[in-house]
């Protein structure tokens, strides 16, 4: 993947766009094929499995025996926890490392919002019943999303699949109409290469929006898994840090259409 | 059973994104419900904040920002606390000391940000000294 990845970034410096395409479509190829991949699972016998558990509990005694938990009430030792907990931690920690670097591409954009080079002004361009349209369905594909959460917590197969189904849509009903939104000002010469401000407003809602192409392509590969694996523990996972990613890019979504569009063009 | 309530009474931690410890076992309505009511609040400030920025001759035009920005961040409040329901709850300390960071880092780069380059212009040096021999 970080290969591919080198390789799309090397081709777009160069403007090689076959490669960068190819590197691209090998990236999210890849993507689908190792996700599906399960972990390794030894089978071992059941002695061996006793002599390991001697191991670890001779280790473990060892270790309480000459350094004393601190705290010894009974029921307060909770004991290391669990690996849902640990994975939906880390990936928390993720998403709010994502949220730093939006806030770069955030500081940008405030710091060029004047910076037109005598192009038109943002508030000029923006048409604000398109952005109200694409909050409408960021906000109802969240909340599709979190239903799917609950039917999944439900192992409610049919109900996982329609709520994924509804988010998967409404998200690409985001990304419709924010594609024909930069066409627009495409087409009207206010690309990215007209001023600074535009610049920054490209990278940022574009930025965004290639969270929300890759998330919509993570929600297909969960929705195949859920349907082929049904409702392991792992999948489950999965699931649990899509759905926090799939809100995380929502909130996000609330900083750039009120920074952006609503700052943009009030008077 | 009892060894499992055992376990969660404890300082045991959540994951973010589920609503309580000992997610398997809570009332599926009541999580519903605060899905429910947390689309129904952000949908009230989202409108609310299109109406402000419509620019309405009831509001005091400068203020404008101020409310967008207030708007804003309780609207990413809702969202933290009824989708991915980050509370304070006793779980949730590790979850929500890692957000008091971000957001720290957040807005010591925006807030940053714009405070040094709004200020650069005001302390450049004029153009017409640029020339002038520095040591007198």
């Amino acid at each position: 993947m970080s290969f591919l990845a080198v390789a799309v970034g090397f081709a777009m410096i160069w403007h090689m766009w076959a490669l960068a395409l190819l590197g691209g479509a090998s990236a999210v190829a890849a993507f689908t094929v190792f996700a599906w991949f399960d972990p390794r699972r030894e089978a071992f016998s059941a002695s061996k499995a006793g002599s390991l558990d001697a191991q670890w509990r001779k280790a473990n005694a060892a270790l309480t025996t000459t350094e004393p938990p601190a705290r010894t009430k009974a029921g307060d030792q909770t004991g290391p926890s669990s690996k849902r907990v640990t994975v939906a931690y880390g990936f928390w920690i993720f998403l709010l490392s994502d949220f730093v670097l939006f806030a770069g591409f955030y500081a940008a954009y405030a710091v060029l919002s004047q910076a037109t080079a005598g192009g038109p002004l943002p508030r000029d361009l923006f048409d604000l019943r398109i952005v109200a349209f694409e909050t409408a369905c960021l906000l109802l594909s969240s909340f599709a999303c979190g239903m799917a959460s609950v039917a999944s917590h439900q192992r409610h197969l049919l109900g996982t699949q329609i709520d994924y189904l509804a988010t998967a849509l409404l998200g690409a009903g985001f990304l419709w109409l924010e594609f024909g939104e930069f066409a627009r000002l495409l087409a009207q010469g206010a690309g990215p290469e007209r001023s600074a401000v535009l610049s920054a407003f490209f990278a940022l809602v574009g930025l965004h929006g290639l969270h929300v192409c890759l998330g919509l392509l993570w929600l297909l590969t969960m929705m195949a898994q859920v349907w082929a694996k049904g409702f392991r523990p792992d999948i489950q996972r999965r699931m649990m840090c899509f759905a926090l990613f799939w809100h995380a890019l929502d909130i996000i979504w609330v900083g750039i259409f009120t920074n952006v569009y609503l700052l943009g063009t009030s008077p | 059973m009892s060894r499992q309530q055992d376990f969660d009474e404890g300082d045991a931690d959540t994951a973010p994104g589920d609503h309580q410890t000992g997610d398997e076992n809570q009332d599926v309505r009541s999580v519903i419900g605060s899905y429910v009511i947390g689309l129904g609040l952000a949908t009230a400030l989202t409108l609310a904040a299109f109406w402000v920025a419509s620019g309405s001759s009831l509001l005091y035009g400068p203020g404008i920002p101020m409310a967008l920005a207030a708007l804003a961040v309780g609207q990413m409040g809702v969202r933290l606390v009824f989708f991915l329901h980050i509370t304070t709850g006793p779980g949730h300390l590790n979850n929500v000391l890692a957000l008091a960071f971000g957001v720290f880092v957040i807005g010591i780069v925006i807030a940053g940000s714009v405070w040094i380059m709004f200020h650069l212009n005001g302390n450049m040096m004029p153009a017409a000294m640029m020339h002038l021999p520095t040591q007198p």
